[in-house]
């Protein structure tokens, strides 16, 4: 279902992505696990028509998103690692808009946004302005939309951030119904090393850019000679912390935040 | 075709709630109304050129749509920065669409506000001299809107923060609004400021609203009424074709 090919991007001199080629067969779990800063979110552009690799190769359903752009578009979802919200309107209008602009017809992503609401507490406050949630509750919102309609493809960018235990078994089951019964094949990342364990069929490790194990779960552990897969990923991406520095992107919202007196 | 339509009514709809943001944006037209209108006015007056207010109101009103249609176009910027931007970009809509409906939706909040503006200018003393071509100014409106709504976005998308937005503020919008003849008549200046006002678009949106609500006697057109709209159309089309291209270059 994807195919990534020797994918390489580059910033200027630094490499976010360097020589990355992995495979992930129709109707399967992969998680994409790394530290901070590893090329992870980068990857996750590339394969959703955000940004252009510097070379490589991407196939989405036998489609290159670099050329089929829409027709690529059609068939993934995605769940961003930061906030994509509209701040400004309602939880139902976020969910209304992203139902239309996904061509989800009128009475089925009714019918769906009040459903997934419902699964994930916001029913009650559907006609509240996001910006007047919690940060978990825009989590759980942005989540939600996510599921409105259904790709063949779902991207989950570090789902579970900042998500409470409750919220973050609903989602999993919830991708793994998904999975099971539409056979949709899921890519994901996530910190949580237990939450890969349990949910993916297959691995991949990067850091540094670098794709340095894949396989299963089993096949990880036993490649490190570790008993966990928190342990596995220690062995294989070393134990240092890596920085990250504040993009731009934060420093506006520090901005916004001074101006709209907390508005946003 | 839905897209561009839900997009439009999201423009719309967050016009309508930030109550803060819209008596804002109309405190400073009032400010040049009533500080320009009336305490020029007598000066105006005595130098015989008739009621300032007269002449200063659709130039008011042109400074409105202008702002308000430009800052829409720049909100791209907030929408890149708290990462709406993504979810409209990755969904399986041409881009073009996302461009038009934002563009329509920024040009019709500004085009509100300019209405806005012209009720406030009549409570201050503007008279149109014929009510019966007052759609006709709106349609002027429509097109200022338009031409700047799109280069707002075609501005939006190359640069990547608000760090630049100071520089295209001072140097690219006042300049259009000072420049456009929006506070001075059009006619008998030297040939430096003849030949900017003539370049730039909103001198013809301007002229075209004072040429349509003005009688003859109180105003003298610097351009036929067909030339201000095909002007205005035209540099309208280019930057429509110029925003939908940056707009598709877009790389988050």
């Amino acid at each position: 279902m994807i195919h990534v090919k020797n994918l390489v991007k580059t910033f200027g001199n630094f490499t976010a992505v360097d020589d990355v080629s992995f495979e992930v067969a129709p109707g399967e779990i992969f998680a994409f696990l790394g530290p901070n800063g590893a090329g992870k979110t980068t990857t996750i552009k590339m394969l959703t028509t955000l940004l252009q690799p510097t070379s490589g190769a991407i196939e989405l359903d036998g489609l290159n998103p670099r050329i089929h752009q829409n027709e690529a578009r059609k068939r993934f979802g995605i769940v961003f690692q930061d906030p994509s919200l509209d701040g400004d309107l309602t939880a139902w209008e976020n969910m209304e808009i992203h139902g239309v602009l996904y061509h989800v017809p009128y009475k089925l992503r009714h019918h769906r946004a009040e459903e997934l609401l419902k699964l994930f507490e916001l029913w009650e406050r559907r006609n509240e302005q996001v910006k007047k949630f919690s940060g978990g509750m825009k989590r759980r919102l942005e989540i939600a939309r996510g599921f409105l309609h259904t790709p063949k493809i779902l991207f989950l960018d570090e789902p579970t951030l900042g998500l409470d235990p409750q919220s973050r078994n609903q989602l999993w089951n919830h991708v793994r119904r998904v999975n099971e019964s539409e056979g949709v094949t899921v890519f994901l990342t996530t910190h949580y090393m237990d939450e890969a364990d349990r949910v993916a069929h297959r691995i991949g490790i990067i850091d540094h850019g670098k794709l340095v194990a894949q396989g299963t779960p089993t096949e990880i552990k036993e490649q490190a000679g570790a008993a966990t897969l928190e342990d596995a990923f220690l062995t294989l991406t070393g134990s240092t912390i890596r920085d990250e520095s504040a993009g731009s992107a934060d420093m506006m919202r520090q901005f916004a935040k001074m101006w709209s007196g907390g508005r946003r | 075709m839905s897209a561009i339509y839900i997009l439009w009514l999201r423009e719309l709809k967050r016009y309508v709630r930030s109550r803060a943001q819209m008596v804002a944006s109309l405190g400073q037209p009032l400010l040049y109304l009533l500080a320009l209108g009336f305490g020029l006015g007598p000066v105006f007056q005595r130098a015989g050129y008739g009621s300032y207010i007269q002449l200063l109101a659709p130039g008011v009103i042109g400074m409105t749509v202008l702002f308000s249609s430009i800052f829409s176009g720049l909100g791209l910027l907030w929408d890149r920065q708290f990462g709406f931007l993504k979810e409209t970009l990755v969904a399986p809509v041409p881009r073009l669409h996302i461009m038009i409906g934002r563009t329509l939706g920024g040009a019709t909040v500004a085009v509100i506000q300019g209405m806005l503006v012209f009720i406030i200018s009549f409570i201050a003393g503007f008279r149109p001299a014929n009510w019966l071509l007052v759609p006709v100014a709106v349609a002027f409106m429509v097109a200022i809107a338009v031409v700047f709504a799109a280069l707002g976005v075609a501005i939006g998308s190359s640069i990547q923060d608000m760090q630049g937005f100071q520089l295209i503020m001072n140097f690219l919008v006042m300049p259009i609004f000072f420049l456009s003849g929006a506070l001075f008549p059009l006619a008998g200046h030297g040939i430096v400021l003849t030949v900017i006002t003539r370049l730039d678009p909103l001198s013809y949106g301007v002229d075209g609203i004072r040429t349509v609500l003005l009688s003859s006697s109180q105003f003298e057109p610097a351009f036929a009424v067909s030339t201000s709209a095909i002007v205005l159309g035209a540099v309208g089309s280019v930057l429509l074709v110029i925003g939908a291209w940056r707009f598709s270059k877009i790389e988050i």
